[in-house]
């Protein structure tokens, strides 16, 4: 077994004073801007922040440890007594995956792909030589039972890709804890899951962190995932301390108004409205791809005119795919999709520009969305110019004003998609679709890659601009406190199916059909205890 | 909850993106510049070298490129730098025409094997049916075949003239063009900008030439420099065996195959035995520049930082 640790309640991390600058552009850049943090043994701390707060930079100082285009400029890490600043790399080395481990958000990517799960999982611990390989993967073993993975003796025995996204990002957390180390860093390990996936992830993590009495550090930016883990809170921005307290009074009373903040963007909520006025009918769609996996299966749903209709489901349920049959990008089998009572072609090619002009998209990825390439005026302008006909200086008024619509002025006009924020890019993204002019938006995830107030910001510009202009909106999301903000009708779906369509007041108050139920009640809540409670929920039923 | 507010100073326009600072282009290009190794800058000299010595050849060379003088393999002296060849032709000035003419073709070949390939590349990987099966196979059929045979096969039936050349070694090449061109274009065809862009109704050459052109520009400009130096090198292989660039026009190959004999006197009168490596070092000279060019270049797009 390891060496003996010190006891429950020593300090084990201190750290003073932080301060650490990237690289870009040819200057230095503070990133971190002299954070203090402390750490006791057994406690996990929450760490939460918009992105580009410092947040996982400052997650990564604790082990000591700079991202390459970052440098640790100056402050002091002790960690158990030892000063990490400073320290030859080969000894920093020893402490990591030894000692200090970290789990990083996207599981996927951080697993070798060619080895089995069992002997990565091991590798650490038999490395630095912690334990013998076959007392390792015993233990092994034992931690997947521990973080409740099915058939704890062989799954060990297989590969990355043979393992779900939950059962990976479970493993990382096994692999973290197989040298039974001091402090585990987080970061976002739940942020790239579903939300029912996300609920088992979270408890078994907890579990396992308690059980070890494991200093751990969760960076997230999801504040009721940070409510459920941590025994206190620390809020950053723009590099700096906003506030830190223990989590139940953070969460009654958050003292900063940037904190406050950041609790009140959740309580954006639209009041419905019914409509009869269908402008899309999807009739008994059923759509495969490549022509032999079948992904929907008699799909139905009508959307009223004006009004905005989220389609809420896990990954794999089919929503996107839903989209692509009403885009024309996946002609589906069988079925058909009406546009104001009239069918539309099935295949891309066969819809004229005005049928194409009057339904739009914004993706997920504003990033990805948009050409690097390309400079705003391009972008937004475009459509102007495909769909309009409209050029030289009447483009850029036109582009101008599109982009007073959204909030951002002409400065924005020569900039390329790389020179601007997350919530920046997402905007272009909607004066794109509304530069063409169109009926219906049909938004897929637009808001989950952004930060809370950002998102925010966004959902309130397409509330305005559905009032303003009257846009029907198709709203994809897998969010429910986006769905409550923003949708007049909601569509769960699951497997390929329609569970069900309606009102959102019937959809989110029982009776629900049993999948429904599964999706609301793992959405988490601003509740310390709802975790805790909605374990003890789940095991009495079964 | 009361306290709504606190989000009220929040504006869109304001959010901190990175900026980059307004720079033009030759500013950014000379910021590159100071930070290049020695090696680029060799390249870079080498090549500018060489450039103005082929624009500005009739200028520079001494004497015309198929003028004859009396004495055939005069040694180097003041009146001839290097000599001249088997039938009295100043050496000097026909390294000089020779560039133009080896260069400047190669130049022309690659050009079009790019415009070749690059287009079919870029077709295939939008289309990605039956079309890119039918041009895959097709270019998979012509790689096959070593191409240097191919060409001598080619070459042999066909009128040895500078445009079949030309013709026959940019369609060649184009196949490692095409295949270039449709792997790294496969990578931003999936990106959902260019879904975007198909989803507006816009065209093929649209899609090829707004979308995904300007973001496989790095790996492409590479390719040209390496592909230039095979280009380069078969022409001046051609030439050696006597398919390429006809007499009387100058060029590197045929100039060391010509005067290759002489390579045995070198016991006797050192320098008469290396002018037929001249042209050899000058082709060896080309291809090591534009190569440090590349990988100059290809270091700087790939995204690879230097170790501290």
């Amino acid at each position: 077994m390891s060496t003996k640790k010190g006891k429950k309640g020593d300090v084990l991390l201190d750290m003073k004073d932080i301060v650490i600058d990237g690289y870009s552009d040819e200057r230095w850049h503070e990133i971190v801007k002299g954070v203090d943090l402390k750490l006791h043994r057994g406690e996990v701390m929450g760490l939460i922040g918009e992105s580009g707060a410092g947040k996982s930079t400052l997650g990564l100082a604790a082990m000591g440890f700079a991202r390459p285009g970052c440098r640790l400029t100056s402050g002091s890490i002790k960690f158990d007594g030892m000063e990490l600043m400073g320290m030859p790399e080969k000894e920093r080395r020893k402490l990591w995956g030894s000692r200090i481990a970290y789990v990083a958000q996207s599981a996927a990517a951080s697993f070798n792909p060619a080895h089995k799960l069992i002997d990565q999982t091991v590798e650490a611990t038999v490395g630095h030589n912690i334990r013998p390989s076959a007392d390792a993967r015993t233990d092994a073993v034992d931690l997947y039972g521990a973080l409740q993975l099915p058939n704890p003796d062989t799954i060990g025995e297989r590969y990355p890709h043979q393992v779900s996204g939950g059962q990976l990002q479970r493993m990382m957390t096994a692999m973290a804890m197989s040298p039974r180390p001091d402090l585990i860093i987080f970061d976002e390990p739940t942020t790239a899951l579903d939300v029912t996936t996300q609920v088992e992830v979270l408890i078994a993590m907890r579990d396992i962190v308690d059980q070890f009495d494991t200093a751990a550090i969760y960076i997230t930016h999801d504040l009721s995932v940070v409510a459920q883990m941590a025994d206190f809170i620390k809020v950053l921005r723009y590099g700096e301390e906003v506030e830190e307290a223990e989590t139940r009074k953070m969460l009654k009373s958050p003292e900063m108004p940037y904190t406050k903040s950041l609790w009140s963007v959740r309580s954006l909520e639209k009041p419905e409205d019914k409509s009869e006025d269908v402008v899309i009918s999807i009739k008994n769609v059923d759509a495969a791809y490549g022509g032999t996996v079948k992904v929907l299966h008699d799909v139905n749903i009508d959307v009223p005119r004006g009004r905005t209709v989220a389609v809420v489901g896990e990954s794999g349920s089919g929503k996107s795919t839903t989209a692509r049959v009403i885009t024309g990008l996946l002609p589906p089998i069988s079925g058909e999709v009406l546009f104001n009572g009239e069918p539309l072609p099935k295949a891309l090619k066969e819809r004229s520009k005005d049928q194409l002009r009057k339904i739009q998209m914004i993706y997920q990825m504003a990033d990805t969305a948009m050409n690097p390439r390309h400079t705003v005026e391009e972008i937004i302008g475009r459509p102007l110019q495909f769909y309009h006909g409209v050029t030289g200086k009447q483009r850029t008024d036109r582009v101008l004003e599109l982009l007073k619509m959204i909030e951002l002025d002409e400065s924005f006009l020569d900039r390329l998609p790389n020179e601007m924020s997350g919530g920046q890019k997402q905007r272009i993204c909607i004066a794109r679709a509304l530069a063409a002019d169109p009926e219906v938006i049909i938004c897929d995830e637009v808001t989950s890659a952004l930060d809370q107030i950002v998102q925010e910001g966004i959902l309130k510009l397409l509330l305005r601009l559905q009032e303003e202009l009257g846009i029907t909106y198709l709203f994809i999301t897998h969010d429910i406190a986006t769905v409550k903000a923003i949708s007049d009708e909601i569509v769960v779906m699951f497997q390929g199916r329609v569970v069900e369509q309606g009102l959102k007041s019937e959809i989110l108050n029982p009776p629900h059909p049993d999948y429904t139920q599964l999706l609301l009640s793992s959405v988490p809540e601003m509740d310390p205890d709802w975790l805790t409670n909605l374990q003890n929920e789940r095991d009495a039923q079964t | 909850m009361s306290d709504t507010n606190s989000t009220e100073n929040y504006s869109a326009a304001g959010e901190v993106g990175q900026v980059r600072l307004k720079r033009t282009v030759f500013q950014r290009a000379w910021i590159e510049l100071k930070k290049a190794p020695i090696t680029a800058w060799f390249g870079l000299i080498v090549i500018a070298i060489y450039i103005f010595m082929v624009v500005f050849a009739p200028f520079v060379a001494p004497y015309g490129e198929a003028q004859v003088f009396p004495d055939s393999y005069a040694p180097w002296s003041d009146e001839h730098y290097l000599g001249t060849d088997q039938i009295g032709r100043d050496l000097y000035s026909r390294l000089i025409y020779g560039g133009r003419n080896t260069v400047g073709i190669a130049f022309v070949t690659t050009v079009l094997a790019f415009v070749i390939g690059g287009a079919l590349g870029l077709i295939a990987a939008i289309d990605r049916k039956w079309l890119d099966q039918g041009i895959s196979r097709m270019v998979d059929v012509l790689m096959a075949i070593p191409s240097l045979i191919f060409a001598l096969v080619i070459l042999a039936i066909l009128d040895k003239t500078t445009f079949n050349l030309i013709i026959v070694i940019a369609v060649l090449d184009s196949t490692r063009v095409f295949r270039l061109t449709r792997a790294v274009a496969l990578n931003v065809v999936v990106m959902d900008y260019v879904e975007a862009a198909r989803l507006r109704g816009e065209g093929l050459g649209w899609v090829m030439r707004k979308e995904i052109l300007p973001n496989i520009m790095p790996p492409l400009i590479a390719e040209f420099g390496l592909r230039f130096c095979f280009v380069f090198l078969t022409i001046a292989a051609l030439s050696f065996l006597g398919f390429g660039i006809q007499p009387p026009l100058a060029d590197w190959g045929s100039m060391v195959r010509e005067n290759a004999s002489l390579i045995q006197f070198a016991q006797f009168d050192l320098k008469s035995g290396l002018t037929p490596l001249i042209p050899a070092a000058a082709i060896a000279l080309l291809t090591i520049a534009v190569n440090f060019i590349v990988d100059w270049f290809l270091h700087k797009t790939s995204g690879l930082k230097d170790e501290h």
